[in-house]
């Protein structure tokens, strides 16, 4: 533990901020600090380090230090690590697609609805396929939500349909037409070996075969869903992360006017 | 012992009480049926194993066959001892000439119970024996070279490919992990068969075979020999075909299983009378097999409010402890479980998960406690979620648990990286070292905020329990009083799998493995 260890490289670059050329930020403008976890599977000694500097600096990384390793097992070692990026992105002409509706809450959309459609929609969720996971379905639809936003069964213009999880596309279709749902919900947690990709894939596969898919607002979401990604595969909307009900009510809400002004 | 909460043990035993007449009830109830898994599980009892020409296990197809020709309610034993009489052939001959369509097993000569006793008991001796000897080699293990402390480390391996999971596992164990649990492939639980073979395929987890089971078996028998230490072997026990599951378990040398038809029924939607009939045999498999069973409360509180429902995993744990009696389940094989699980805004939340899990641990003194990790509010800062871990294990060295489910910094990412565990099994040795005595130091203040926490989820859990005394279980069920869930007592998977017992019906391994024989 040398006097040097907390002075990490030379502080000689240009330390204004420039949106066309974005570098990560540690505790300098374009220092370009990233910090690193990763196992390789080698034992561990001076060239499982070699090595691991060396990835480092093949992902775009400058001046690799490895502060931490540990043998997991023998034959595996674990590395923390920190480099600079060499790479910059241009932030400013970065484009990404989003849901393009404004986020109201649930009396708003309540409010809404009573107002622009007259009556109440009907939505039916489910987590699909071989997904047992209802933690996703059940944040947006349960009644009391979750981090404080209500789930769209105490909408008192949604009539909202949980079915649970592990449903089979076939089936959630026959429900949703037997229900006469204005907007289905898909949720997708497992997302081991692209499991989510194939399966969304083909309930709307099912939807077109039956000509059901413009007349009903299809929408999934999950912790490694992207809006980006449940367009490209035919979804109307994606929610990520960080999305609620709030954001799932107000989309279908503005999206069943907006088709109705059409 | 004294209470360091001041509980009133009179109200915990009318608990007992009330949550003993609702077990009676449900399991006269389960003694008039039996289900498709139970009569599998006999087959496999007797000896079956293999699948035919399609991949189809022959218990399945023995199972259908006698279904298909409505002849299920006398049951497999009645007809295989038959056919033994009749063929002189062996169980295994005789499921391979169901499958070849060779033998209609319903049209063999109906013979008398003491013949039938007769051909059957050295088949029974045998199975019984072999689980007997696979409990004597964990017991040999356990006194050679012993075991981790309690709470024992508890992580999953969830690779899908068994070979993967195997060098997973092993680093776990020398990482200091006392339990490996295979995580299971999403789905199989809806599956009404047993997979069969070694497999290297599955989604969020490795399929259950019996297999896969003997090969993980291998594997930990040998880390623990370098280790010196025993590493206990988990699996789920749950789903369409508990009893199966669990007397490959009780074959192979499983330690610790899953096993809770409540979770069944709230979370895989599985149907609460084909469930309860399995959960019953599987839990005397489990008893007489030496294994540890966990239940599954902690799931409550992954839909319904930690705070809010705490009563619901209280009661629900004092029914588990009732109905597991009934299955000749000592308290010791008991992991009833709870969980750490409040929103982590709440203030006091700590206090109020000290005061739970210190309360599970006084009304079950006896039962390995399974003690399950944050899930609901893991957000993906890893930062944070390590910490939040390290609350969990704060309670869970201070608290005397059983069975620490680790919670993984990476929650609600990705099923764990290697690395992931050691920093898990790290952050639970360094706690579990550090605070060793915590609790033998400690009091709690009376009319403190713990006292009371633990007062008021006791007395909400005795209201539910009186509730559920008047109402019976399944119209409880019915009513979504656990887990916010409403389950119909017709409704759900695996229903058609049930049936009456005929009056030609025996199963004599339950009282066998009941009286320990």
């Amino acid at each position: 533990m040398s006097g040097g260890l907390y002075s990490m490289q030379a502080k000689d670059f240009d330390k204004t901020l420039d949106l066309t050329k974005v570098k990560p930020y540690g505790d300098t403008m374009n220092d370009g600090k990233v910090q690193l976890s990763f196992t390789l599977p080698v034992p561990m000694g001076d060239e499982a380090i070699e090595a691991a500097k060396q990835l480092i600096r093949k992902m775009g990384l400058e001046n690799p230090q490895v502060v931490f390793y540990r043998e997991l097992t023998p034959g595996f070692t674990f590395f923390n690590c920190y480099g600079s990026a060499t790479q910059t992105v241009d932030y400013a002409s970065i484009y990404v697609p989003k849901v393009e509706s404004s986020v109201m809450d649930m009396h708003e959309t309540d409010e809404y609805i009573r107002e622009h459609i007259g009556r109440k929609l009907v939505v039916v969720g489910a987590s699909t396929g071989t997904d047992a996971h209802t933690v996703g379905i059940d944040a947006i639809m349960n009644m009391k939500g979750y981090a404080g936003h209500y789930g769209l069964e105490r909408y008192d213009m949604i009539e909202a349909y949980n079915l649970g999880s592990q449903v089979p596309n076939e089936e959630f279709l026959a429900k949703a037409v037997e229900l006469k749902a204005d907007a289905l919900l898909v949720s997708q947690t497992v997302t081991q070996k692209d499991v989510h990709i194939q399966n969304l894939t083909e309930l709307v596969e099912l939807m077109d075969a039956e000509g059901l898919r413009d007349k009903m607002i299809l929408v999934c979401g999950g912790p490694r869903i992207t809006h980006e990604l449940a367009k490209e595969l035919g979804y109307d909307a994606g929610f990520g992360m960080n999305t609620y009900a709030d954001d799932v009510a107000s989309f279908v809400a503005q999206e069943i006017v907006k088709r109705n002004e059409q | 012992m004294q209470s360091k909460l001041g509980l009133d043990f009179k109200k915990v035993a009318h608990a007992r009480e009330l949550a003993g007449n609702i077990a009676q009830d449900v399991q006269s109830f389960v003694e008039r049926y039996t289900t498709v898994a139970v009569e599998r599980t006999l087959c496999r009892l007797m000896g079956i194993d293999g699948v035919d020409e399609n991949g189809v296990p022959l218990p399945n197809v023995v199972v259908e066959h006698l279904k298909e020709r409505g002849a299920l309610k006398e049951g497999v034993l009645y007809f295989l001892a038959c056919a033994m009489i009749q063929t002189g052939k062996n169980p295994q001959e005789i499921a391979e000439q169901v499958a070849a369509g060779q033998l209609d097993l319903t049209q063999v000569q109906a013979c008398d119970r003491a013949t039938i006793d007769q051909i059957l008991q050295p088949v029974i001796d045998g199975s019984l024996d072999r689980i007997r000897t696979r409990r004597a080699r964990r017991e040999n293990y356990l006194e050679t070279i012993g075991e981790g402390n309690k709470p024992y480390l508890y992580v999953i391996v969830a690779t899908g490919n068994i070979y993967e999971d195997v060098i997973q596992a092993q680093a776990a164990a020398r990482q200091g992990a006392d339990i490996i649990a295979v995580i299971r492939t999403t789905g199989q639980s809806l599956l009404d068969y047993v997979p069969y073979g070694a497999t290297t395929e599955g989604f969020g987890g490795t399929f259950a075979t019996q297999e896969n089971f003997r090969i993980m078996r291998a594997a930990l028998d040998e880390v623990g020999e370098e280790v010196g230490r025993y590493i206990r072997l988990c699996n789920y026990c749950s789903g369409l075909c508990m009893p199966e599951i669990a007397i490959m378990g009780a074959f192979e040398g499983l330690d610790v299983m899953l096993n809770d038809a409540l979770y069944g029924i709230l979370f895989r939607d599985i149907n609460m009378q084909r469930t309860l009939v399995d959960q019953f045999f599987s839990r005397v498999i489990n008893g007489y097999a030496g294994v540890i069973i966990n239940t599954g409360e902690d799931n409550y509180l992954t839909t319904a409010d930690a705070y809010e429902q705490a009563h619901t995993v209280l009661a629900s744990d004092i029914i588990n402890e009732q109905l597991a009696l009934l299955a000749g389940l000592p308290e010791e094989q008991m992991g009833l479980g709870h969980a750490f699980e409040m929103d982590p805004e709440l203030e006091n939340g700590f206090l109020f998960e000290l005061a739970q899990a210190q309360m599970a641990r006084e009304i079950f003194p006896n039962a390995p406690l399974k003690y399950m990790p944050p899930t609901k509010f893991m957000t993906g800062n890893i930062f944070r979620g390590h910490i939040q871990d390290a609350l969990f294990n704060m309670i869970g060295i201070w608290t005397n648990q059983g069975l620490q489910l680790l919670g993984m910094p990476t929650e609600a990412i990705h099923t764990p990286f290697m690395s992931d565990r050691f920093l898990s099994i790290e952050n639970a040795k360094y706690i579990f070292n550090n605070m060793k005595s915590i609790g033998d130091e400690m009091e709690f203040k009376e009319g403190g905020i713990i006292r009371n926490r633990a007062k008021e989820v006791l007395d909400n859990a005795i209201a539910l329990l009186e509730k559920l005394n008047e109402e019976g279980l399944f119209t409880a069920l019915e009513k979504g009083i656990f887990g916010d869930v409403k389950r119909p007592k017709n409704g759900g998977k695996g229903l058609e799998g049930v049936c009456e017992k005929g009056a030609n019906y025996l199963n004599p391994f339950v009282k066998l493995m009941l009286e320990r024989k």
